[in-house]
């Protein structure tokens, strides 16, 4: 009985999406919207890459919600998981404690890759306004290398209040060079507030690179916090 | 030229989301079910990503193979692209929350099963 309802609903969405595949004409021309970010962000804004110039500039306020979307969750996760004192920890401590600790493959590959990790991450930040990548995606490189080295030294050198300092000055220098946007140029988070540069080099489009980079410190400490959270 | 590539875009992220429908339907186990939600997450967004491709269309960044001149008419649309980032900010949060919760219930009930949930049912 259960089983053939399942079978309905999931046909049944089976139906609309398959309407919906086959009603869907592939688009030929751009809606005007889009053609004005094509325009205006290489031209006014001097980013090669247009999806940044969307992310950081035109959309930025969206992108300092998301931001603070990614902190919320490092708390709650956290107040969710925190145990009371007196109680045994939530989760087994089997990693550090008296079980085996990472096998010899995990720490010596991890002692290859990670400077890896770290120097793409930091690539994929840097680049953001000029290739494909960002704050986010370099953020999420960066944040997926410090699980690497949770998994290899469980009881390693990463310090929790190191991750929030980190993350906190990072949303700090972010919202201050909104605000200075707001006195020199001509809005919260505007770009402007930088000399444009030479359209296509590492330092050029204004303030986007520096914003590119605060994001990328910060979403890659808050993911880390959020691991973090949920390792211990 | 065969299928266009939204069409097959399409296809491929509806499969996925009806994957996700059937775990989430199937499974009593949570993490199963927040597995499902992961695959409805991500068809989601191939899906999204799909409505902005434009008939041979390319990335739309601009460098020595694609000028800024001819920067609005050879490109897909930027615009879902963007979108999708925030999207894919959100999924993650939710399934951090999820797998939080589903912690918090293994610690509390000794078991993954939402079976074990009895008195939030209606």
């Amino acid at each position: 009985m259960r089983r053939v309802f399942i079978l309905l609903v999931v046909a049944g969405f089976g139906v609309i999406f398959a309407g919906l595949v086959a009603g869907y004409g592939e688009r030929q021309t751009l809606s005007a919207l889009a053609t004005f970010y094509l325009t205006e962000v290489p031209a006014d804004l001097g980013a090669a890459n247009v999806v940044t110039g969307i992310l950081i500039s035109f959309r930025g306020f969206d992108t300092l919600g998301e931001v603070a979307v990614l902190f919320m969750v490092a708390a709650s996760v956290g107040v969710i998981l925190a145990s009371e004192p007196g109680d045994k920890p939530l989760l087994l401590p089997a990693i550090g404690g008296k079980g085996q600790g990472p096998s010899e493959l995990v720490r010596n590959g991890a002692e290859v890759v990670l400077p890896l990790i770290f120097l793409f991450g930091t690539y994929v930040i840097m680049n953001g306004h000029l290739s494909a990548g960002g704050g986010f995606q370099g953020g999420a490189v960066v944040a997926s290398g410090v699980m690497l080295m949770m998994l290899a030294y469980p009881t390693g050198p990463l310090h929790h209040g190191f991750l929030s300092i980190t993350e906190a000055l990072a949303g700090v220098f972010y919202v201050s060079i909104g605000i200075l946007g707001m006195v020199l140029g001509g809005g919260f988070l505007d770009s402007h507030i930088l000399p444009r540069g030479d359209f296509g080099t590492l330092i050029s489009a204004g303030a986007i690179p520096l914003i590119s980079i605060l994001l990328g410190i910060k979403v890659g400490a808050e993911l880390s916090v959020i691991i973090d959270r949920f390792r211990s | 030229m065969g299928v266009p590539i939204s069409q097959i875009l399409l296809t491929t992220g509806f499969l996925l989301v009806l994957i996700g429908f059937w775990g989430i339907l199937k499974h009593r186990n949570i993490l199963r079910i927040i597995i499902g939600f992961s695959l409805i997450d991500t068809g989601m967004h191939i899906v999204l990503v799909a409505t902005g491709y434009i008939t041979g269309g390319t990335a739309p960044i601009i460098d020595e193979a694609l000028g800024i001149k001819e920067a609005a008419t050879r490109t897909v649309d930027p615009i879902p692209s963007a979108l999708v980032v925030t999207a894919i900010v959100i999924g993650f949060s939710v399934t951090a929350i999820m797998l939080s919760f589903a912690i918090r219930l293994h610690a509390t009930r000794k078991t993954l099963s939402i079976d074990a949930l009895t008195e939030s049912r209606w």
